[in-house]
């Protein structure tokens, strides 16, 4: 395993579409919910105990090598929101993209042959991952991670927010990362014995009511 | 912009990314068409679909900075059938979208090709931005840079990779020169200083035909492609 | 709290001692239809301890059953199991008369309620019960697994309610698991009190509600037509799921808000 391609595929900078997602933190803006960084790192803690902890275990389990088909078919249960689901299978395909040009791979290619429109973006990760030669906790934080930094980086644009508070709220947020890489991993784990339904279904009602509201807004500065 | 590297950019007359669809047949031609807010960008994509569109299968894709607004105007005009128009959302950097992270761009071309095509012609519109944006060669085969007279006629002297190394760059709005105190002769002579042999055309919408030499260009690149 | 004139008790209470460990109970409920006459009936119609079950009057053919709760709780400790089985082509609507009230136990142990509900082809089930209201030192986890086949008919509402008026939440843990087809068509889960994982009552979660609530209907016709999504109001909205149903999510500052969301959301799906 080589520390330095986890780096590579935790850059914000990774070519995956990310950039154009707020994970809920501009209709969160727009609601006055996010107003600074305190109110940020609320959101951010939020996010990552529900479905930030899904979302890592998905990927974990991706990369230990469960069937990334139904893996897929659980993320489908865990994200009942519509417009949630449509911006997951967009990162996804957009992550498929990127990773197959970066790590190519079989599975891979099995994964984007069998889901053309895109597979939920935490599978794709996972795999991707695989195919990095990371490991499961590997897949987790970057998917934990990215629960937190696209909201991060939306609400400094959104808010104006100094970008320093907006770090030092990602820097904070550490300790519950590794909490949650651990506990998805774990949760990973007991889906090679017990299947999926052994993944956490943690949900956020607002980040659901809101991504549908979102999804209708004619102006917007994100698509999710 | 790094001064020591005004005139030499790299040559752009290339195509890195697979011209072949996965069945094998050649995909459409990409060119793109990015510049400053406001210099006409929208105007010159509408005005090129209603020149081509008779003869050469198009489609357009645009990058907002809102959703959608650009896409609104040229669904509004009417230029293209609405299943030929798609928007992609920038997350407000319209840049990182079409030369950082082109991912959402290939997606859109892709989606285009495999829903209404085949098509010869893809014109990727990039959200008004400043005068560093430029498109990844991942992206587009060939880019057209649109600056016009009244955003100042010092904009091709300042440079910038726009201005220098798209393969096409327009001086719009030709029309309102008189009225802004912008001298033509001048903005000619510091492309020419900047952009060396790569050509520019001066052009206004409000005449009959005005995007005639562009729509000639396009159809000398869709030659090049479908020859290469 | 009033019984309705036509209540008639049905089953036997077996259980119903409380020790310091908690009760354990079942209530289960079949419905089927009566080939004679072709209305719904209840083979089994059976309560346990605090688990009362009455017979209530329904409309046409369909059977109507009612939860009494005949002690308070759930109390921490005990493990409640409620078990509703719709069989091919009947028509059953299970509500409860009061609303549940989760309390705490005696050794701190957390509560357990488990609701079963399988729903055969041509079958209908509404389980409609009133609201669960987590109590101040309270920690009940709630676990609701519907099963349902191809052609099954599904109206399920959960409302959850943190604390009694100006009182903190207890502890509460829910767990909302739909299979359709053999595939799991729905699995959610939403941890909220002291102790629930962070950022539970921040912006991304609960935003200072007090009142959370779903609704899922599951139709065959959504298969192929289903509702679009929308909103209801700032803090409700109604979603497709990957398959053929819809889930209704809502917030509210309390739980009479709540419903009047949840009944609109019933009226739009009429």
């Amino acid at each position: 395993m080589s520390r330095a391609a986890l780096l590579v595929l935790a850059d914000g900078r990774f070519p995956a579409g990310g950039h154009a997602h707020s994970g809920g933190a501009e209709a969160a803006v727009a609601a006055g919910r996010v107003t600074d960084a305190a109110s940020l790192a609320d959101f951010c803690r939020g996010r990552l105990h529900t479905t930030g902890l899904t979302a890592a275990a998905l990927a974990a389990a991706a990369a230990l090598g469960v069937d990334p088909l139904e893996l897929d078919a659980a993320a489908d249960a865990r994200t009942p929101s519509a417009a949630l689901r449509t911006a997951a299978r967009k990162l996804g395909r957009q992550l498929m993209r990127a990773a197959r040009a970066t790590w190519p791979s079989a599975e891979l290619d099995a994964l984007a042959a069998a889901r053309p429109r895109g597979a939920h973006q935490p599978v794709v990760l996972g795999l991707t991952a695989r195919a990095a030669a990371l490991g499961p906790t590997d897949a987790a934080y970057c998917a934990a991670y990215e629960t937190l930094s696209g909201p991060a980086t939306a609400t400094v644009r959104l808010l104006s927010l100094d970008p320093f508070d907006a770090t030092a709220v990602l820097a904070r947020l550490a300790p519950d990362v590794d909490r949650i890489a651990d506990q998805a991993t774990d949760a990973a784990r007991r889906v090679l014995d017990h299947g999926p339904d052994a993944l956490p279904a943690a949900s956020a009602p607002l980040l659901e009511i809101s991504a549908e509201a979102h999804g209708g807004w004619p102006v917007r500065l994100f698509a999710s | 912009m790094h001064l020591d590297h005004a005139t030499t950019y790299p040559e752009r007359h290339t195509h890195s990314a697979d011209a072949q669809r996965p069945d094998g047949t050649r995909r459409a031609l990409r060119i793109g068409l990015g510049g400053p807010v406001g210099s006409g960008k929208t105007a010159t994509v509408a005005a090129l679909c209603r020149a081509l569109r008779d003869t050469v299968s198009l489609a357009v894709v645009t990058n907002d900075i809102y959703t959608r607004e650009d896409a609104a105007f040229l669904l509004r005009e009417a230029v293209l059938p609405p299943e030929r128009i798609t928007a992609v959302e920038t997350g407000a950097c319209p840049h990182t979208a079409i030369r950082d992270d082109i991912s959402a761009n290939l997606e859109a071309v892709e989606d285009l090709e495999d829903e209404v095509g085949p098509l010869d012609l893809i014109l990727v519109e990039s959200g008004g931005d400043n005068l560093t944006a430029t498109f990844s060669k991942g992206l587009v085969d060939a880019q057209i840079f649109v600056i016009d007279v009244a955003g100042g006629d010092d904009i091709p002297r300042k440079g910038g990779p726009g201005v220098t190394t798209a393969d096409l760059l327009v001086v719009n709005k030709t029309d309102l020169a008189p009225y802004v105190g912008s001298d033509l002769g001048r903005m000619a002579r510091d492309a020419k200083e900047q952009r060396a042999e790569l050509p520019v055309v001066f052009q206004s919408l409000r005449t009959d035909d005005g995007v005639g030499p562009v729509a000639e260009w396009v159809r000398a690149r869709l030659r090049d492609w479908a020859s290469a | 709290m009033t019984a309705p004139a036509d209540l008639a008790p049905v089953g036997l209470a077996t259980a119903g001692v409380r020790d310091i460990a908690g009760v354990q109970a079942t209530a289960r409920i079949v419905a089927e239809v009566d080939p004679r006459r072709g209305s719904t009936v209840l083979p089994v119609l059976a309560g346990e301890g605090p688990l009362a079950v009455r017979r209530t009057r329904g409309a046409g053919a369909e059977a109507q059953v009612t939860l009494v709760g005949a002690m308070s709780g759930p109390l921490g400790g005990d493990h409640l199991t409620v078990e509703a089985e719709a069989r091919a082509g009947a028509r059953l609507r299970i509500g409860s008369a009061a609303a549940t009230i989760a309390l705490p136990g005696q050794a701190g142990e957390p509560a357990h309620y488990a609701v079963r509900l399988t729903v055969e082809d041509g079958a209908e089930l509404h389980w409609l019960p009133e609201q669960l209201i987590s109590v101040h030192g309270s920690d009940l986890r709630v676990t609701t697994h519907a099963e349902l086949a191809p052609h099954a008919r599904l109206l399920l509402r959960e409302e959850q309610v943190l604390g009694r008026s100006d009182e903190p939440p207890g502890r509460l843990t829910t767990r909302l698991t739909l299979r359709h087809a053999g595939r799991v068509l729905l699995d959610q889960e939403l941890a909220c009190g002291p102790g629930a994982p962070g950022g539970w009552d921040g912006p991304a979660v609960l935003g200072g509600h007090r009142a959370v609530g779903q609704l899922v209907a599951v139709r065959p016709e959504f298969a192929d037509d289903p509702p679009k999504p929308r909103t209801l109001g700032e803090y409700a909205a109604l979603t497709p799921l990957a398959g053929p149903a819809v889930l209704v999510t809502a917030v509210a500052p309390d739980a009479l808000r709540l419903r009047r969301t949840l009944d609109e959301a019933v009226r739009l799906l009429r």
